[in-house]
C-alpha cells in the first residue's frame, strides 16, 4: 500500500437522512430519494451535478427483490448514470462511502452521492427470517440458529476473557438511548431508561437481552462527496475524508477466538495510517463505532485502539464516553438508540461525523471544538469492517 | 486521468460446464485464483493490496454472499469486499481504486454456479418490480421481456430475424475453437429461422445457454506491471451505466451501452472505434450483440446485422466479434460473462488465443449486460501497447 | 431541534402495515449446492461416527470444518485426520428464542466448541445438552453424542449434541486481564 501518494483528496459536503422506524409507509425508492434530496440540498447541489451514484443495501432478501441495488436506481439518483452497489453486509454504512471515496480520490469523478437504503419491514414474517440465511448450509442451517446467537456467543466470550460485568455492558445501551433524545430521526429514543430496565430486560440468548439490541428498522441516508478541487466552492467547511481502511475475516468463524475482532484492529490500522494519526487516543475527538448491541461498541472501541482490551467497560462505567466526556462515544445515539436499518446507518456514523466536525449537530453537539471523528461498521459473520477517518481542517 | 495507468498481469480460469457437481464455489473459485496467481508470479498472502468479488445473493442462494469468499482468494485478514454487480463492474472498481495510487496490486474475481439454483425463472421474476411488473409475470417466463426487446430493437432499426440468426451461427461456430466453451454447433440461417419461438420473436436457439465456471483477473499500477511481466495488457478505459430500471422505460439501442462505452473511450483517448481490432460483446439473446455492436459505435444503427451476415465479423472480417463464441457458444455465466468477455480480449492481446488468435490484434473492447429486466452495463478498453 | 436534518417518513404501526396498500409475494428460490470434495467426505465421516479434519503441512494445522485449501498459507492441504471427537466449549448461549424469534419456554443450549487434536480455536458450533445453566461454562471437556448408526445419513445432525464429560478438569482460558 503506498500511503501519501493518494491523487485526490475528498471531502463531505452534504448528508441526508429519513426517519428510522420500525416500519416506514415510504417505499425503498421513495426513501432514497427523500435522503438523496436532503443530502444535495445541504450541498447546494442538484442532481444534474452528480456525476456518479454509489449505492448501500444490506440483504436482497429483506426487500425481496433480486438485484434491488439495480431496482432502487431510479429512486437514488441513478438514471443514466454510472451507478454502482457494494455490499459488505453491516459494514455497508461505512463501506459505501469509502467506495465513493475512491470514484473520487481514483480523479474519475469530481461528486459523487452515496446512499445507503434499508427496508427490513418489508420482509414477513419478521426481518430475522432474512438472517437465516447467512449461514452455512451445511454446518449451521440444520442446527436452526437465531441470528442472536452469533453476538451472545461473542458477547460470552468476550465477557469471559476480559473479565468484563454485564452491568458496565448495559450502561451502552442506557448511554447511546439516552444520547438518542438529541436526533430527530430516532427510533428508540429513551430520556428515562435506566441500568435496571436494561439488566431485567426479557432474556434472549443469554447474555443476550431485549434492551442489548437494536431492533429492525426502516430508513435511508446519503452523503455527498466531492473532490478537492471544487470542496471549496461548495462551502467553507468540507469535513475531509482523511483515512479509509477495510478488512475481512476468514469465513470460519468457529476457528477464531471471538473475544477481539483482530480485522477491525487491521482496518483501524490501515485507515490511521493514512490518515497520519500515531496516537488514536489523544488525536480522535469523537467515536462512532457499529453498536448493534451494547457489547459492541465495546469490543469495537477497544479493536480501533481507543481503550485497552477489557477497559472500555470501565472507561463507559465512568463516564468518559458521554457527550460531554472525555472521548464522546456514539453521540448521535448510535443504532441501539436511533436504530438500525443496516446500511443507512450510514446517517449516524459518517453523516453524524459530518454534522459534528461542522458544527451542525444541534442537540447532540460535541462540545470543544471536536475536529477529527473516527465511524466504523462491521458485517458478515463477525468477519468484516471498514473504517473511516475524517478530519475538518481550519 | 493519465497519472498512473492500470494493467492486466494474471488471469485465471476454470472450463466453463453446464453443472459442477463435483466442486462447491468455493472449491471452483480457488482453482481460477490459484491460477492467476501462478499467472501473475504473486502470493495472494503477501503481494495483494485489495481483493474484489463479484456475486448476487439470489444467484448464490445466500444472504450476504460476502461472507463466503475471502479464504478461497487468499483474502482472509486482508480487504475485500463484494460488488453485487457483473465481472466489469468488478473490473472498475479495481480501476479506480488502484488509481486512488492507494493500492498497486487488486484482484477481482466472478463466478457462476448458476446450475445449483433450481428455481431460475422464479429468481429472474424476482429482479422485476415487485408491485407494477412481477404480478404481470405470473406463470409466465420472465423472458418474454427478451421478446418485448427483440422487437422494439428490430422495429427501430429495421434489422431482420435473418440477421440475428447469423448471430447464433457465427458464434456457435466461433466456439469450436474455444477449449472452454460447450455450446458448439454447426448451424445455417435456415435451420435457426425453422426453429421454434420461444418469445416470438425470439426463437428458443438465440437464446444463451447457462454454465459453470470462474474467472479471476489480476490487475497492478502500471509501473509495477512492466516490472512483473513482459506482456501487460492495459485497461485503457472503463465504463459503466444504467438506465431506468422499468422495463416499460427500456431504450430500444442499449443507451447504456453507449453511455459506458463513451466513458470507457474518452478515458482511453480513443477517437476512431476503426481501431479496434476485436470486440467481445455481449449475446445473452442474439438479437443483443448487434444492439451492443451499434451502441459501442462499431456499426450504425441498423447495420451490424447487414455487416453479420456479410461476415464482416467473422475471423476474417473486419472486426473480429466474440471470437470465443460468446455466451451463446460458452454458456452464460451470470455475473461472470463480462469478465468471460474480457478474458477472451486478454488472451488475444497476449498472443494466447491459439486457433482463435486475431492476427495483430492490439485494441480490444469487451462489453457486458447485467441481463434483463435491467438497462445496465459496462465496457472495457484494453490494448498491447508497443 | 437540529436543522441540518428534516425527518421524513410515516411510520406505521403493525395493524397499520396490514392496512395500506401492499402486494405479498413469496419468493420461490431453491437451491442446490454441490457440498464439494472437503465437506462431502467430512459428510460421509460423519454417517461413519467419525470427525474428519484436514491438515496443512505448512502451518501444521488441523482445520476442521475441513477445507482443500488452508486460507492462511494459501495452498492446497494435505492429507486426512481423524480426531478423538471431543472438545472444549469455547462459548455458548442460553437461548430462549428460536429460529423465527418465537419464544420457548425450555431454553436451547449452543455454541462452540474447539476439537481435541486440533489447534486452539479449531472446532464448530453445535448444542450442548445433558447439562445445567449453572453448570455450562467455558472451557468444560465436552464429548460428541452420536445418533444411533441406522440414523446418521451425513448431516452434522447425525451429532445429537455434546455433552460434558465425566471426570475430566476444566480447561480454563486464559484470563487476559485479572480486574482488581
Amino acid at each position: 500500500m503506498n500511503l501519501g501518494k493518494i491523487h485526490k483528496d475528498v471531502a463531505v459536503v452534504g448528508a441526508g437522512m429519513t426517519l428510522f422506524s420500525r416500519r416506514l409507509q415510504e417505499t425503498g425508492k421513495e426513501m432514497s430519494w427523500e435522503a438523496a434530496q436532503m443530502a444535495l440540498d445541504q450541498a447546494d447541489l442538484s442532481l444534474d451535478d452528480i456525476d456518479a451514484v454509489i449505492m448501500g443495501s444490506a440483504p436482497d432478501a429483506f426487500d425481496g427483490v433480486h438485484k434491488k441495488g439495480d431496482w432502487l436506481l431510479d429512486g437514488a439518483g441513478g438514471t443514466n448514470r454510472p451507478y454502482m452497489r457494494v455490499y459488505t453486509g453491516g459494514g455497508t454504512a461505512v463501506f459505501a462511502p469509502i467506495a465513493g471515496w475512491w470514484h473520487v480520490a481514483s480523479g474519475l469523478f469530481e461528486k459523487v452521492l452515496v446512499l445507503c437504503e434499508e427496508k427490513m419491514s418489508s420482509c414477513m414474517p419478521h426481518a430475522q427470517s432474512a438472517f437465516a440465511h447467512i449461514w452455512d448450509p451445511i454446518l449451521d442451517r440444520p442446527l436452526k440458529p437465531n441470528l442472536v446467537w452469533i453476538f451472545s456467543m461473542e458477547m460470552q466470550r468476550y465477557m469471559h476473557t476480559y473479565d468484563v460485568r454485564y452491568e458496565d455492558i448495559a450502561l451502552v445501551a442506557v448511554k447511546n438511548k439516552r444520547n438518542a433524545v438529541g436526533h430527530p430521526c430516532a427510533q428508540l429514543a429513551d430520556p428515562d431508561i435506566t441500568l435496571d430496565d436494561v439488566l431485567t430486560s426479557e432474556p434472549m440468548a443469554l447474555p443476550v437481552r431485549r434492551l442489548d439490541i437494536s431492533p429492525p428498522s426502516d430508513g435511508a441516508a446519503a452523503v455527498v462527496l466531492v473532490s478537492e478541487d471544487v470542496a471549496y466552492e461548495l462551502t467553507n467547511e468540507p469535513v475531509w475524508i482523511d483515512g479509509v481502511g477495510w478488512c475481512i475475516d476468514s469465513t470460519m468463524w468457529t476457528n477464531r477466538d471471538l473475544a477481539f475482532p483482530k480485522f477491525v484492529a487491521h482496518a483501524a490500522r490501515m485507515a490511521y495510517e493514512m490518515a497520519g494519526i500515531k496516537n488514536p487516543r489523544k488525536e480522535i475527538d469523537i467515536a462512532e463505532p457499529y453498536d448493534p448491541f451494547d457489547y459492541k461498541e465495546l469490543q469495537h472501541l477497544e479493536a480501533l485502539g481507543l481503550a485497552d482490551p477489557g477497559q472500555a467497560a470501565i472507561m463507559t462505567r465512568e463516564g468518559k464516553t458521554q457527550r460531554d466526556g472525555e472521548l464522546p462515544v456514539c453521540p448521535s445515539g448510535g443504532l441501539l438508540g436511533v436504530g438500525n436499518p443496516i446500511a443507512a446507518t450510514l446517517g449516524i456514523k459518517v453523516g453524524e461525523l459530518f454534522w459534528q466536525l461542522s458544527g451542525q449537530a444541534g442537540a447532540r453537539q460535541v462540545p470543544g471544538d471536536p475536529a477529527v471523528g473516527v465511524a466504523q461498521a462491521w458485517g458478515d459473520l463477525m468477519q468484516f469492517s471498514s473504517v473511516i477517518v475524517m478530519r475538518r481542517r481550519s | 486521468m493519465s497519472h498512473r495507468d492500470v494493467a492486466v498481469i494474471g488471469v485465471g480460469y476454470t472450463n466453463f460446464n453446464s453443472v459442477t457437481p463435483e466442486v462447491n464455489w468455493k472449491e471452483l473459485m480457488f482453482e481460477a485464483a490459484q491460477k492467476a496467481y501462478q499467472d501473475a508470479g504473486i502470493d495472494p498472502r503477501r503481494d495483494v493490496d485489495s481483493f474484489i468479488t463479484c456475486a448476487e445473493d439470489f444467484w448464490e442462494g445466500f444472504s450476504i454472499f460476502d461472507e463466503f469468499t475471502p479464504d478461497q482468494l487468499g483474502a482472509a485478514l486482508r480487504p475485500m469486499h463484494t460488488v453485487p454487480g457483473d465481472g466489469l463492474q468488478g473490473l472498475a472498481n479495481a480501476y479506480m481504486q488502484i488509481k486512488t495510487g492507494l493500492f498497486d496490486i487488486v484482484v477481482v474475481e466472478a463466478h457462476s454456479k448458476i446450475s445449483e439454483l433450481l428455481t431460475y425463472e422464479d429468481v429472474v421474476q424476482l429482479s422485476f418490480d415487485p408491485i407494477y411488473e412481477a404480478p404481470l409475470s405470473n406463470g409466465v417466463h420472465p423472458y418474454y421481456v427478451a421478446g418485448l426487446e427483440m422487437r422494439a430493437y428490430l422495429q427501430a432499426t429495421g434489422t431482420t430475424e435473418e440477421e440475428c440468426a447469423a448471430v447464433v451461427v457465427q458464434n456457435k461456430r466461433n466456439a469450436f475453437l474455444n477449449p472452454l466453451a460447450e455450446f458448439e454447433c454447426e448451424l445455417d440461417v435456415e435451420s435457426v429461422m425453422r426453429s421454434d419461438y420461444a418469445f416470438d420473436p425470439l426463437k428458443a436457439v438465440e437464446i444463451a445457454p447457462r454454465a459453470d465456471g470462474a474467472i479471476v483477473f489480476v490487475l497492478a499500477g502500471g509501473e509495477i506491471a512492466r516490472e512483473l511481466t513482459d506482456v501487460p495488457v492495459y485497461l485503457e478505459g472503463i465504463g459503466w451505466c444504467s438506465e431506468s430500471p422499468w422495463i416499460a422505460s427500456r431504450s430500444s439501442d442499449a443507451s447504456y451501452a453507449k453511455r459506458a462505452a463513451q466513458m470507457a473511450y474518452q478515458q482511453a483517448g480513443l477517437e476512431n472505434t476503426q481501431l479496434i481490432d476485436i470486440a467481445e460483446v455481449d449475446d445473452q439473446f442474439a438479437f443483443k450483440a448487434l444492439q451492443h455492436l451499434e451502441a459501442l459505435g462499431l456499426a450504425r444503427p441498423g447495420e451490424a446485422g447487414f455487416l453479420m451476415v456479410e461476415g464482416a465479423f467473422g475471423p476474417q472480417g473486419q472486426l473480429a466479434v466474440n471470437p470465443s463464441g460468446g455466451s451463446l457458444g460458452c454458456g452464460h455465466l451470470m455475473e461472470a460473462s463480462g469478465l468471460a468477455r474480457a478474458l477472451e480480449i486478454v488472451l488475444q492481446l497476449r498472443g494466447e488465443a491459439g486457433q482463435r488468435q486475431v492476427e495483430d490484434a492490439m485494441i480490444g473492447v469487451a462489453q457486458s449486460w447485467r441481463g434483463l429486466p435491467h438497462g445496465t452495463g459496462a465496457v472495457a478498453v484494453f490494448s498491447r501497447r508497443e | 431541534m437540529n436543522q441540518a436534518i428534516k425527518p421524513k417518513g410515516r411510520s406505521l404501526s403493525a395493524e397499520q402495515m396490514k392496512q395500506v396498500p401492499h402486494v405479498i409475494a413469496r419468493p420461490q428460490a431453491k437451491y442446490a449446492w454441490a457440498a464439494g470434495v472437503a465437506m462431502s467426505h467430512f459428510l460421509e465421516g460423519l454417517k461413519q461416527g467419525k470427525i474428519l479434519g484436514r491438515r496443512c503441512m505448512a502451518c501444521e494445522r488441523v482445520l476442521v470444518p475441513p477445507r482443500m485449501f488452508c486460507e492462511r498459507c494459501y495452498r492446497t492441504t494435505d492429507g486426512w485426520v481423524e480426531l478423538p471427537g471431543t472438545g472444549v466449549i469455547e462459548t455458548f448461549s442460553i437461548s430462549y428464542i428460536d429460529t423465527n424469534a418465537n419464544r420457548i419456554k425450555d431454553p436451547i443450549f449452543v455454541g462452540v466448541l474447539a476439537f481435541d487434536g486440533a489447534p486452539p480455536h479449531c472446532g464448530i458450533m453445535h448444542y450442548f445438552g445433558e447439562v445445567s445453566p449453572e453448570e455450562i461454562h467455558i472451557g468444560m471437556p465436552v464429548e460428541p453424542v452420536w445418533k444411533p448408526e441406522s440414523e446418521r445419513v451425513g448431516a452434522i445432525t447425525d451429532i445429537k449434541y455434546f455433552r460434558p464429560r465425566e471426570g475430566i478438569p476444566s480447561k480454563r482460558i486464559s484470563q487476559r486481564r485479572k480486574r482488581g
